[in-house]
């Protein structure tokens, strides 16, 4: 008997996305199975390598409300939504996360809150255990509190330790979720060896993909293919071991991959991301797209954005492209890769790309490998997601942090 | 592990999985953490079956009775809870 007789895996989350190819191509089947609530983009953390947009400031005083929160669960169940992320920024600094659960479970979603730990109290976690959410994801950064404190500009590691006990004696599965950059890849092992402690059942390596704030500071965090190579053998060398049950995601750093990724498992084919104030999104990063209007829940019905909107038709399925994509023979494979990636880094969003190494903008990306060898570029300090510095993004000062790429603000 | 289905086995849904009817996919899914599973027919027949008293063999007797033109669907039964075992979506109670 074969999986394929059995089901279909539809979906590890964006990145895996390789992995599945239950869903179909065609434009006029598709259903949203994953709603991820962006529900605020105010966070107590500052993490270097944030896929946040740099321009955040402007939406954390628009956001929707509870009720408006409510009316989209429910919209974006009846299109067949059926995952739900609660992510942010950091979802606890809402105060309705626990009405929001509650709604969730009503409907028969599988609800996932996406957090920092910072803000999670007993009585909160008690809250949601009785409300009905199905897990909770908890960013962890690093094995030492010196690298946990820096990347994140915070004092949070003893934190996300009593966190991490207070998930497990709810009850919940652990989930962690450990970003993957410069400063943490030598230690591969003693983050797995961590998680395995902590009792995690699931452990997320994501290799850090560069948006928002992690492009702002690529030199800086981009580990070398050695690193990188390294840290996959360790990784297959822990799930080789019988006696370690944690199952574990290694998401493949594209910069280091000769392939592009499909990315979102295709524009609007499975994913649905509503944002903090009401955005209508097929990935996290769409808006930094030139001459796209995305729809929003305040003024269109979430079915129209999702089935007939310009922009949710804009890039699905294969039509859109051009060479060399267009008689490429992998091309149902990736999709050309990631609209977003192809348009921050070549200015054109319908260029392959270039992560591929069939795109005819290929050397940007070796460029940038080798950049993140200059010592000079090393040496410029980060640039942390915070409010001062997403208005001074804002204000256009930066600019030599930003001008290389296009539609940074 | 022995992962031999014997007809005297119980399983269950492992810990942290759901299994549901979806209305909007006109299938049966399991949903874990960071995944889901859309079951093909005769696979949410299996499941559904399964309240944490039912043996295999309960199953077996049951799909036999409700499908009696089905051929070979015991292998095919079988082969379904072995996968599944495989897979972490079942676990074995008894």
């Amino acid at each position: 008997m074969t999986q394929a007789s059995l089901g279909e895996s539809v979906v590890q989350k964006t990145v895996h996305a390789q992995q599945n190819n239950g869903v179909a191509s065609s434009a006029t089947h598709t259903q949203p199975l994953w709603l991820l609530a962006e529900v605020t983009y105010r966070c107590p953390l500052h993490c270097a390598f944030c896929y946040n947009p740099t321009d955040y400031d402007k939406h954390t005083q628009n956001e929707l409300s509870t009720e408006q929160w409510i009316q989209t669960l429910r919209d974006a169940r009846k299109l067949g939504a059926i995952q739900l992320g609660i992510s942010g920024g950091e979802p606890l600094l809402r105060d309705d996360i626990e009405d929001i659960v509650i709604e969730a479970k009503k409907l028969g979603y599988y609800s996932n809150l996406i957090t920092s730990g910072v803000g999670l109290t007993e009585k909160r976690i008690q809250a949601f255990k009785d409300g009905g959410l199905d897990h909770i994801q908890l960013s962890m950064h690093d094995i030492t509190e010196e690298i946990n404190n820096f990347i994140t500009n915070t004092k949070t590691f003893e934190l996300k330790k009593k966190v991490a006990a207070m998930i497990k004696n709810h009850g919940y599965p652990m989930v962690l979720n450990v970003v993957i950059h410069r400063y943490n890849i030598g230690h591969m092992k003693e983050i797995l060896e961590m998680a395995e402690a902590l009792g995690a059942d699931y452990i997320e390596l994501a290799n850090t993909q560069y948006y928002g704030w992690s492009l702002v500071n690529r030199s800086q965090l981009m580990p070398t293919k050695e690193q990188v190579d390294e840290a996959e053998a360790i990784t297959n060398e822990f799930r080789a071991n019988p006696n370690n049950k944690m199952k574990i995601f290694f998401v493949v750093p594209d910069y280091f991959s000769d392939r592009p990724k499909k990315c979102m498992n295709g524009w609007g084919e499975v994913f649905m991301i509503v944002t903090a104030n009401g955005d209508v999104l097929p990935c996290h990063s769409a808006r930094v797209l030139p001459n796209m209007q995305f729809p929003n829940v305040k003024d269109t019905d979430l079915g129209w954005s999702w089935k007939d909107s310009p922009a949710f038709n804009k890039y699905r399925g294969d039509s859109w492209m051009k060479e060399p994509c267009r008689s490429c023979s992998e091309k149902e494979n990736d999709l050309g890769g990631c609209r977003c990636q192809s348009f921050l880094l070549t200015g054109d969003a319908e260029a392959a790309d270039p992560v591929c190494s069939k795109s005819p903008h290929h050397h940007l990306i070796e460029k940038a490998i080798e950049d993140s060898k200059n010592p000079v570029l090393v040496a410029q300090p980060i640039v942390f997601r915070n409010d001062k510095n997403s208005k001074r993004i804002i204000a256009g000062e930066l600019k030599e942090r930003v001008d290389e790429f296009h539609a940074l603000p | 592990m022995d992962k031999k289905i014997q007809h005297a086995d119980i399983y269950a849904l492992a810990h942290h999985h759901r299994f549901q009817w979806e209305e909007a996919q006109q299938n049966y899914v399991i949903l874990f953490p960071e995944g889901m599973v859309k079951l093909h027919g005769s696979a949410g027949e299996v499941l559904k079956r399964l309240d944490g008293k039912a043996t295999v063999g309960d199953v077996v007797a049951d799909l036999k009775a409700t499908f009696p033109d089905a051929s070979n669907i015991e292998a095919d039964i079988i082969g379904m809870f072995e996968l599944a075992v495989i897979k972490g979506w079942l676990r074995k109670v008894n």
